[in-house]
Formats: structure tokens, C-alpha cells, sequence
């Protein structure tokens, strides 16, 4: 399987990255780890003329822990992250979806910011983001924008980063009592239900990421407005996951039922805010 | 027509330089360019882990990567791994509890396994095939693979 023919270019800062996109326009397309571009490009459902190789900017590398709140580059890879001792302490669902990606290889090279551009809707990044709360930096030809991840993931495979922008970082507030619970398609080892939670047992609340169950991400809001405010005990947990789907209309195909993945989102739920809880 | 790109890159301690087309894949590179055909084209999907190589010390599938991407970049394959003819130990380990029947997954297979035990000194059993998961074996059924890597681990 060969790619279609393209020119490759590997600027050296950021803004050189952004001028190629702006000069080039759609026949550009941002290279960071390549585990989703590069498949698309051998099937030629991308064809770009240009590539730019963002994957190795130094200034998008970095993981950073400052005052309870982290910022992690966009070009840092999954396997990174799972070996991130910080991580670790600080916020260890951070470490549970890095090490519940793809395989060894593939968290070698993928990077968290080319797979939340990606979006793909079972993909394991964006229950983490959804349930921390993420706020989400990228770059353009005007400067530099923030959004929250509610407003990130806006269709199967769609971002709200624009033609001519760069995801640069992703910025958390630490969560020690999270945790991410994941059902994989045994083949391919993408989410057929992710659920990243995290537990705020001061403020009495919690926060439920949910991927590969809907067409796009999203929020558990039922089970979050059932533990508002409640002791989080095993029995609450357990009962408020019980609307870990509702709402939503699950997506069906071979590989799980829409049933299934509600079902999923339901056991997975439960127990994501178990552990998170016990932390 | 896309321009051609100077690469430089070590393999197995030997500098290369060549020009190369950018949508060359590095398994591609590495088996028609530098005729080091020890790694294997399997899937060509990323999934089979028959094209692994390190690049810079990291199990990457050869066949998801594009040469330009390892400008630069010191890689090993699996002809890198003999010293004057000793085996390696990962290699040993194959040998030794025959962990192979038609060979095709082993280039790749040790490659992994060579990353392994650089990270860590003695992998559980469960370790072992979790970071094995990105290479598949049609023969063995596992069992004897994750043998020779323990066998590795003990005689290091």
C-alpha cells in the first residue's frame, strides 16, 4: 500500500508550521505520530500534497505540573504518558488511557494531540478530556484561542480546531481520585465503551467522560446531576450509573448492539467511579 | 511531483544517506533500499507487528512510518542485534524454547521484546504478552514466545 505522492516539509517552530498551512491551505495536512494519517494515506482517503512533520517540535513535547494544574504538549506520545511517574501521582487516569491505547508500538509514536484531532468516536482521549475538564490551547495564523472540551468534539471525526490551526496543549486540573474503565474491540483494541471518571468528594460532585458509545463523546450529565451534592457512597455510585446512557442514542454495528454499548456504559460507570472514589 | 528528500540515518550503527521519495515507508527503506530484508512486511495496517524495528531504543511498525520521518534517527533491526555472531539473548531465548514455527512474526517479535527488557529487568509473564499485544503470531499460540522472552530476562 503506497501513500499518493506529497512533498514533505519538517519546520522547526511552530509559526513555520502555521505559515506552510496558511500558504498551502487544504493540500496541507499536520503529520504528528502518523498511527491515524498515515493508514488514511495508504487507503488514499487522504491525499494531501503537502505534509508538514510537526511530531518532533520541541516546544509542543513537554509535560508539565505546576500549583495542582498540568499541561501536557500536544506531540507528547500515549506511551509517555503512561510511563510519566508524575502522572502517575498526580492524576492517575491520565496513566490508565495512555496504557489502554492501541499497543506498544502504537503508544510509541501516537501522540495525544494528533489523536484528540483525530476524533475518532472511539478513541480513548476524549473521555479523559470530557471528565477533566480539559482546556484545550491551539495556535492560528491570529494567535493563540482556548476551548473548553465541551465544546471540543463537535461530530464523528470533527474538532473545534479550523483549517490553518495547530492543537499545541492540553491543560488539566490534577484529579488523584480518577480513573478510566474500558471495554475494547478485542482486534483492533479501540473503546467499545470508555468511561473516565473523576471524584470531587469535598465539592460532593463528580465529572463521567464516556467514548465509543455515541457518534461523538460525551458527558454522563444524568449521572453527574444524580450525585450532586450526595455522599458518595458505593450504593449512590452504583445506582446514579445507572443513567450512564441516558439520552443517548448508542451507536450499533458488528462488532457490539446499541443495547451492548449502553450496557457497557452502564457496568463501566459503576465501576470508573468506584475506583476513582477509592483513591 | 513530490520532491525527494535527503535522509540520514544509523542503522544498526552504520550512517545512511539517501534520497528518498516521502511516501516511502521506512519497512519499505529499510528491505529494498538498504537490503536489510529481515524486517517483515505482514499487515501493511499496523496491526501485526511484523515490520518492528527501534527507533531510537522505541518498538515502532515499520510499515506505519515514513522514511523522511526517521531523518536523523538511530534505528536497530533485527540484523542489529548478533555481536560477532553470539546471539542476543532475546534471539537465545527463541532458540532455546522454540519459539517459532514459521518465522514470519520473530523479526518482529524479538524486536519488541528487545524494548521490553530494556524497560524492564523482569517482566512478569502477563507483562510479557501485554507488551507483545501489537504482534500477532499465527503458529505458536503465544505460549513458547513468552517462554524465550522469560528465558531472555533470566540469563541477562
Amino acid at each position: 500500500m503506497f501513500a499518493a505522492p506529497f512533498d514533505y516539509a519538517r519546520p522547526k517552530t511552530l509559526d513555520e508550521a502555521l505559515s506552510l498551512l496558511s500558504k498551502h491551505g487544504d493540500e496541507a495536512r499536520l503529520l504528528a505520530g502518523g498511527h491515524s494519517l498515515i493508514p488514511a494515506m495508504k487507503l488514499r482517503l487522504a491525499q494531501p500534497r503537502l505534509v508538514v512533520d510537526i511530531g518532533r517540535l520541541d516546544g509542543l513535547r513537554q509535560i508539565e505540573a505546576r500549583d495542582g494544574r498540568l499541561a501536557i504538549g500536544a506531540m507528547v506520545t500515549h506511551a509517555e504518558i503512561a510511563a510519566s511517574r508524575t502522572l502517575a501521582d498526580l492524576c492517575p487516569l491520565l496513566v490508565e488511557v495512555a496504557s489502554a491505547i492501541g499497543d506498544l508500538q502504537v503508544r510509541n509514536k501516537g501522540t495525544i494531540g494528533g489523536s484528540l484531532v483525530h476524533a475518532d468516536p472511539a478513541g480513548d482521549w476524549p473521555a479523559a478530556i470530557l471528565a477533566l475538564d480539559a482546556e484545550i490551547e491551539i495556535a492560528g495564523p491570529q494567535g493563540r484561542r482556548t476551548v473548553t472540551a465541551g465544546a471540543f468534539f463537535t461530530g464523528i471525526l470533527e474538532t473545534a480546531v479550523k483549517p490553518g490551526e495547530i492543537l499545541c496543549e492540553i491543560r488539566v486540573t490534577a484529579a488523584a481520585a480518577s480513573a478510566y474503565v474500558k471495554t475494547e474491540q478485542k482486534a483492533s483494541g479501540f473503546a467499545l465503551c470508555g468511561v473516565a471518571a473523576v471524584v470531587d468528594a469535598t465539592a460532593r460532585r463528580v465529572r463521567v467522560g464516556i467514548t465509543g458509545v455515541a457518534p461523538v463523546p460525551y458527558r454522563a450529565a444524568a449521572v453527574e446531576r444524580a450525585l450532586e451534592g450526595q455522599a458518595l457512597a458505593e450504593g449512590s455510585l452504583a445506582a446514579a450509573a445507572g443513567q450512564a446512557a441516558a439520552g443517548v442514542t448508542p451507536l450499533a454495528d458488528i462488532h457490539a448492539s446499541a443495547d451492548y454499548r449502553a450496557h457497557l456504559a452502564r457496568v463501566n460507570t459503576a465501576r470508573a467511579l468506584q475506583r476513582a472514589a477509592s483513591r | 511531483m513530490a520532491s525527494p528528500v535527503q535522509i540520514r540515518v544509523t542503522i544498526n550503527g552504520t550512517l545512511h544517506t539517501h534520497e528518498v521519495e516521502p511516501r516511502l515507508l521506512l519497512v519499505h527503506y529499510l528491505r529494498e533500499v538498504c537490503g536489510l530484508t529481515g524486517t517483515h512486511v505482514g499487515c501493511e495496517t499496523s496491526l501485526c507487528g511484523a515490520c518492528t524495528v527501534l527507533v531510537d531504543g522505541k518498538a515502532v511498525k515499520s510499515c506505519t512510518m515514513f522514511a523522511v520521518q526517521a531523518d536523523g534517527c538511530a534505528l536497530t533491526t533485527i540484523e542489529g542485534l548478533a555481536v560477532n555472531g553470539d546471539l542476543h539473548p532475546v534471539q537465545e531465548g527463541f532458540w532455546e524454547r522454540h519459539a517459532l514455527q514459521c518465522g514470519y512474526c520473530t523479526p518482529g517479535m524479538v524486536m519488541t521484546a528487545v524494548q521490553l527488557l530494556a524497560d524492564r529487568k523482569r517482566p512478569t509473564r502477563e507483562e510479557i504478552a501485554h507488551a507483545l499485544r501489537g504482534n500477532l503470531c499465527r503458529c505458536t499460540g503465544y505460549t513458547h514466545i513468552i517462554d524465550a522472552v522469560e528465558h531472555a530476562a533470566a540469563r541477562r
